[in-house]
């Protein structure tokens, strides 16, 4: 049986947009083995993914839903992602926090190969390849995986989040395979949350980035732009490190991978572990005292400026031109 | 507490942008560039230390660390200096990259704890050449331990270390039992990071990973180094297999504007983005 499983990510009684882009992948996969996909949902409560689940055209929804599974963690999840997995020849999740984690136990348990962070989807006489950045970005590797299962996560700015067929899919309930010792010697003590009100990184249409620059008036000079543009933030290392601003806007080889239509680089060098979350971006902006810093060799448009005086009047004239 | 550290070395990771793809795509050709430890382990290496010594007093180990390596001869370069950082012993696995994917070092890891039987795994959380991000995720699973992926603080308790790890949208903070596997993200060496039971809470690290003293490093050389053949370890074959490699697709400088109107004109009229 060639089919495809899409392992669900369902939190605070949400499905993640992650999912749409490996419904995405699986759509492209399944066509080109023959077969179809279903998707998996884990979580105390996944029966509420339900509903938006069944719209994505999948074969099955598959529900697995127990009080074990409350908070997420890898050694109470897997178990039961690789017992289901075992009928389908790919299994897929997206390359987020949760999939990271997630697959490449899956991975284990089934002794499969698993591929990270896949951009493409190929067919060659009936086998899929994966093309995967290497090296932040600098090379792409196109590689088969030779296991029963084949275990990957995809890039999410590489696949469009896949829209509703119109048809609705059949649930099916699915039971909780028995964690090994491992679950018994794991703890979720609590989950801190960046309070976040704009739009999500990976999926914005523009992103305002800002670098070791801005020191301690991030904030203050990036969300006023980023308001004026309906933007997400997004960070270098070096902000993010230094603490002036959260952790979880990194982008890079090691933080976020975004791709959107319009990407602001403002007092950021352009370290080439930052390129590889950006460089994908249709139109690159970049703001940066220094003429001969490399961001401006990949930038659309550079300005050579301080940014404590660009950005406030940036951000001013796109006010009036947004009031018309 | 046993430390056992996995230490790859890798293309420098700061001139990935030099690596080249011959016409054919049958490699990815590094030549030129220098060996460097990957940056997440040489912070796997100084997470062991911390929390194997009281921080004010670093000559003295409270346990063992032992590093490991899987590859050439060549290897042994950045083993030697991580016995010269303060690691006690080290373990080379002959081997070429070819031969390995992420699996097989996993499982060839999973076969030295039994015989090193280690409280801690610690493991970058990706090597930079090949991005993969698995190694610690599976070798826990094939061992039935649990996990601290992607750990970004480290505190260590009476048989277990309370982990911070950075995940999508936050900070989620686990506890885990030993024997465990951990992975360390980028901030796991900042200076109040990691902590061991000896170490006092107000005890501040300098930030990033220690260097050696040159006495350390003469030293080093008659620490201990054992070679083991990748197949006392494993016998399988890698599930991952390359068959073709490709340059990504270029991006050209575009154009400098002289001022913020210009740059708005441009994105208006020029690239329409806004
Ligand atoms: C293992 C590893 C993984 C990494 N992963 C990532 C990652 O995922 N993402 C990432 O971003 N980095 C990553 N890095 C770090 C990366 O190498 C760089 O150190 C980092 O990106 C630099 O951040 P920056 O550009 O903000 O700071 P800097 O390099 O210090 O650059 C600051 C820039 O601001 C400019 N500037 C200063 N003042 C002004 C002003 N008033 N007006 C305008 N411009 C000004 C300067 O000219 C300079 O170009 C990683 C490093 C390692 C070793
Ligand atoms: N050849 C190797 N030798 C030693 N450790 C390795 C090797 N390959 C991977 N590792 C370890 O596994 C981690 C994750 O690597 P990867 O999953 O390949 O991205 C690395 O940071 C190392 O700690």
């Amino acid at each position: 049986m060639a089919n495809v499983l899409v392992v669900a990510e369902f939190a605070d009684g949400k499905v993640k947009k992650t999912t749409h882009s490996a419904v995405t992948f699986a759509r492209t996969a399944a066509a080109a083995l023959g077969g179809s996909y279903s998707i998996l949902v884990l979580g105390s409560s996944a029966g509420m993914a339900v509903d938006e689940l069944a719209k994505l055209g999948a074969a099955k929804v598959l529900v697995a839903e127990d009080a074990s599974l409350g908070n997420y963690l890898a050694e109470t999840y897997a178990p039961t992602v690789a017992e289901v997995a075992k009928d389908y020849a790919v299994v897929v999740a997206a390359a987020s926090g949760f999939g990271k984690d997630l697959l490449p136990r899956v991975a284990g348990a089934l002794a499969a190969g698993y591929a990270a962070d896949i951009t493409e989807v190929l067919s060659s006489g009936g086998t899929l390849q994966y093309k995967r950045p290497m090296f932040a970005g600098n090379a792409f590797g196109i590689c088969v995986i030779d296991s029963a299962v084949q275990v990957v996560t995809v890039r999410q700015s590489a696949f469009a989040p896949a829209e509703p067929t119109g048809a609705v899919s059949p649930s099916e309930k699915v039971g909780i395979a028995p964690s090994g010792k491992a679950a018994g010697r794991v703890e979720w003590v609590k989950y801190e949350q960046v309070k976040n009100e704009r739009p999500e990184l990976a999926e914005a249409k523009v992103v305002v980035a800002g670098g070791r620059a801005l020191k301690e008036q991030f904030y203050e000079l990036l969300d006023p732009l980023a308001d004026a543009l309906g933007a997400a933030i997004g960070a270098s290392r070096a902000a993010c490190d230094n603490g002036y601003c959260a952790p979880d806007l990194q982008v890079g080889q090691t933080g976020k991978v975004v791709a959107p239509g319009l990407y602001f680089a403002i007092g950021i060098s352009g370290a080439i572990q930052h390129l590889a979350g950006m460089k994908s971006s249709k139109v690159i902006v970049s703001v940066n005292k220094d003429g001969d810093a490399p961001i401006f060799q990949i930038s659309d448009y550079g300005l050579v400026g301080d940014l404590f005086k660009v950005v406030p009047e940036l951000t001013e004239k796109l006010r009036a031109i947004k009031a018309g | 507490m046993k430390i056992l550290v996995a230490l790859k070395r890798v293309a420098d990771p700061d001139n990935a942008n030099k690596v080249k793809i011959p016409a054919d795509g049958s490699k990815v050709d590094t030549a030129g560039l220098e060996w460097k430890p990957n940056p997440f382990d040489d912070y796997a290496l100084e997470t062991a230390l911390r929390l194997t010594e009281d921080g004010k007093s670093n000559k003295v180990r409270k346990g063992e660390v032992v590093v490991v390596s899987f590859g050439p001869k060549e290897v042994e370069t950045t083993l030697r200096s991580a016995l010269a950082t303060g690691a006690d012993r080290a373990i080379r696995v002959e081997c070429t990259d070819e031969q390995l994917d992420g699996f097989l070092v996993a499982r060839a890891l999973a076969k030295l704890v039994e015989t090193e039987k280690p409280d801690v795994v610690m493991l970058g959380k990706q090597a930079v050449d090949g991005d993969s991000n698995q190694v610690g995720q599976i070798l826990a699973e094939l061992l039935d331990w649990p996990q601290a992926a992607f750990a970004a603080t480290l505190r260590e308790e009476s048989a277990g270390l309370l982990v911070g790890r950075e995940v999508d949208g936050g900070v989620l903070e686990i506890r885990v039992s030993f024997p465990a596997v951990v992975t360390v993200d980028l901030r796991i060496v900042a200076p109040r990071s990691v902590y061991s039971t000896a170490t006092d809470a107000a005890f501040k690290y300098n930030d990033g990973v220690r260097f050696a003293p040159l006495p350390a490093i003469m030293q080093a050389r008659k620490k201990p180094l054992d070679t083991k053949s990748l197949a006392e370890l494993t016998t399988e074959k890698p599930r991952i297999r390359y068959v073709r490699y490709e340059a990504p697709p270029a991006r050209k400088a575009g154009t400098k504007v002289v001022d913020v109107d210009a740059l708005l004109d441009k994105l208006k009229n020029e690239a329409k983005a806004l």
